[in-house]
């Protein structure tokens, strides 16, 4: 495995209105950064940039336009899985990438691992193309994924020698390194039965122990805790945050916007194959507002009633939703105060009344619109029959407007 | 859970680059995908099991209920039968390559392998690999389940051992054969219920089991000359001599026959399912 460095000479230039600009040359590739779409990247998004203090960090990850279609089976026809998607991952931070299934993260991940090759654009692990210098690339980089890719046949130590010995390291060196992985990782009892005795959890550390056994300096994550009971999903969280104190660069998918909140310090939420938000995790919710008041009235009537008294509290729309009507706002407490009284004095009986975090639907729904959707990677267990099932339901559920999101 | 974990470095080996290195990581990846596989069977041993008394069963109904009405000339049943039964079972066998496969991509393994630095065509290499230590230990049984019920080769060790290397390089192909099966299944089930018309024929219109000879004439050309026969027949000419084939031809006839179909089923297959590999995603 080669060590990597980073030739960097240092341009300086001017940004101009917050367009791209050249700011520094890595060996004879110029790098353009610091478009508004990555923010911090630079400290002036107009003027003369300071080499020493507007530029401050590495990219480790760049994806820049990248596209990929998937020509369907029969009539389902091209499923466009990325449709130009651009991020840039600072090196040794986590990047969290977010949306629900089908949106393409899984394949965008994919691409970046050198499984698949792009249709167009093009991405960089540490500076080195993923399709010119797959094999490069390869070497530094680790992947685990949410369909925990061990063999179940094995040992958890005999899975661990033989990412291992395909990453060809030295057989001396994999022993001592399966020893290490599965005592981090809480593995050692178990580490000479077959998985096939393993629990979920257990499963996915040691997926996560494969993925780190080259000690790669990029780590993928794809959906590291998806199925995964509270306390595994926890104990993942911590081992993840450790490696990134540990100066790993960590490019994670969720559905969770609690997990990407907890480890990610930029996101970039993802729809249909397009980037469609990037931020932080604050700046996101701030976006969004910071609590979701939601109240469950006795009929649809009331709800309709009180989704124009909830509007009236803040930026955002309320959301009705059969009886159960939803609003975000930027100060609970102080929204379900205003909230209680006038529906009091409209003489509302409410049946339940929360407050709680955004979840993932919420982020979607303030910026796509609609829900997200459950056309999925898991659909594809699905036979046709059962799929054209599914489809139908789910067109006879937009048809009635008490079970879609309408906006009051 | 413990989270003090050291500063990732880059280690290993450095990798480099020219044929003689790729090569040598090729060896090296394919005995450890070898290895894994055939680790596979030790820790299932139930399947390993239930897949030999499969073909045991075969002998024994074959020998004993339906080989009395079977006029196979100048050798005794049992000698005409094992032969057919040894290339039956290996062919048998090549099945768990497609399911395999299909396991191993339906399981997202695969997809593990793809992200790491080994060589690309170790998968394909250490399954079919796997397959031809499974299919020795396969047929050293069936020889002593045949020995055991009457079968004695009578051609020397050596001509023995040429008819079980024959049968070895035919299951080879084949293997390479399921393994383009097992790539283009939807999942391992599937893999396995579409290898099985397609051994089948194969299997039975042959001269596996009964000689060729009584079949309709429409069917005899086919049912001498296909890969399968031929295979069948080159190793019983080797085994007991080339009077049980019932054909007039010689042993080297069959011997090259059953060559050149094994070369050139290889020919084709190798290449074929490396593409399939590639495209598979």
């Amino acid at each position: 495995m080669a060590t990597y460095a980073f030739v960097r000479t240092e341009i300086a230039g001017t940004l101009v209105d917050g367009d791209a600009y050249a700011i520094y040359r890595e060996s004879t590739r110029t790098v353009c950064l610091g478009r508004p779409r990555l923010p911090g990247i630079c400290g002036a998004t107009t003027g003369p940039i300071d080499i020493g203090r507007d530029i401050v960090m590495t990219i480790a990850i760049e994806v820049d336009n990248v596209q990929k279609t998937f020509k369907g089976k029969r009539a389902v026809g091209e499923v466009r899985a990325l449709d130009g998607v651009s991020f840039g991952v600072e090196e040794g931070t986590v990047f969290g990438l977010l949306g629900p299934n089908g949106s393409g993260k899984t394949t965008a991940v994919r691409v970046l691992t050198t499984i698949l090759r792009p249709d167009g654009g093009s991405a960089r692990v540490l500076g080195h193309d993923v399709v010119k210098k797959a094999a490069l690339v390869r070497t530094l980089i680790g992947l685990a994924g949410q369909y925990a890719a061990v063999d179940e046949n094995l040992t958890g130590r005999e899975n661990l020698q033989m990412v291992g010995n395909l990453n060809h390291l030295p057989s001396s060196f994999v022993a001592t390194r399966a020893v290490e992985l599965l005592t981090q990782f809480n593995l050692t009892d178990a580490g000479d039965r077959p998985l096939k005795t393993y629990s979920g959890g257990m499963r996915r550390r040691l997926d996560l122990a494969a993925a780190l056994v080259a000690r790669p300096t990029v780590l993928f994550l794809d959906e590291p805790t998806t199925g995964l009971d509270p306390q595994s999903r926890n104990d993942l969280w911590e081992v993840i945050e450790g490696l990134v104190d540990g100066g790993t660069t960590v490019l994670l998918t969720t559905q969770y916007l609690e997990e990407a909140d907890r480890l990610a310090s930029n996101l970039a939420v993802i729809d249909h194959g397009n980037v469609i938000a990037e931020g932080t995790p604050s700046s996101m919710k701030a976006d969004l507002g910071a609590t979701v008041l939601e109240v469950g009235l006795p009929t649809i009537d009331d709800a309709r009633r009180t989704g124009v008294l909830l509007d009236a509290l803040g930026p955002h729309q309320a959301l009705v939703n059969g009886t159960l009507v939803e609003v975000t706002v930027d100060n609970g407490p102080e929204a379900a105060m205003v909230a209680l009284r006038s529906l009091d004095a409209e003489g509302i009986a409410p049946q339940t009344f929360n407050l709680r975090e955004p979840s993932l639907d919420d982020v979607f729904l303030s910026l796509t619109g609609h829900r997200t959707e459950e056309e999925s990677d898991a659909d594809d267990d699905l036979t046709p029959r059962q799929k054209r099932k599914k489809k139908r339901l789910g067109e006879i559920e937009q048809a009635l407007p008490i079970q879609t999101g309408e906006y009051a | 859970m413990t989270t003090a974990i050291a500063a990732p470095t880059v280690s290993g080996a450095p990798h480099s680059t020219g044929v003689l290195a790729n090569l040598r990581w090729l060896v090296s990846d394919t005995l450890t995908l070898t290895r894994r596989n055939l680790l596979a069977v030790t820790r299932i041993p139930e399947a390993l099991f239930f897949s030999t008394v499969q073909p045991i069963m075969f002998v024994l109904l074959f020998r004993y209920v339906f080989g009395g009405a079977i006029d196979t000339g100048p050798v005794p049943y049992v000698d005409y039968l094992l032969p057919g039964i040894f290339v039956q079972t290996v062919a048998f066998g090549s099945v768990s390559t497609s399911i395999g496969l299909a396991e191993d991509l339906q399981k997202g393994i695969i997809e593990r392998f793809r992200a790491l630095p080994m060589s690309r065509g170790a998968v394909l290499l250490g399954r079919t690999t796997a397959d031809i230590v499974r299919n020795i230990f396969v047929i050293i049984i069936m020889t002593l389940v045949g020995l055991a019920v009457g079968f004695r080769p009578n051609q020397g060790a050596a001509s023995f051992i040429a008819g079980i290397a024959l049968i070895l390089l035919f299951a080879y192909a084949l293997s390479w054969f399921f393994a383009i099966v097992g790539l283009s299944a939807p999942n391992a089930e599937t893999a396995q219920v579409m290898s099985f018309p397609l051994i089948f024929p194969l299997t039975f219109i042959s001269a596996a089991f009964v000689p060729v000879h009584t079949m309709p004439s429409w069917l005899q050309g086919f049912a001498t000359y296909q890969p399968f026969s031929v295979t069948v027949s080159a190793c019983r000419s080797l085994m007991v001599g080339a009077a049980a084939t019932n054909t007039g031809r010689s042993t080297e006839f069959w011997v090259v026959q059953s060559l050149i179909w094994s070369v050139v089923l290889l020919a084709i297959f190798i290449p074929l399912a490396i593409r399939r590999y590639r495209t598979r995603t």
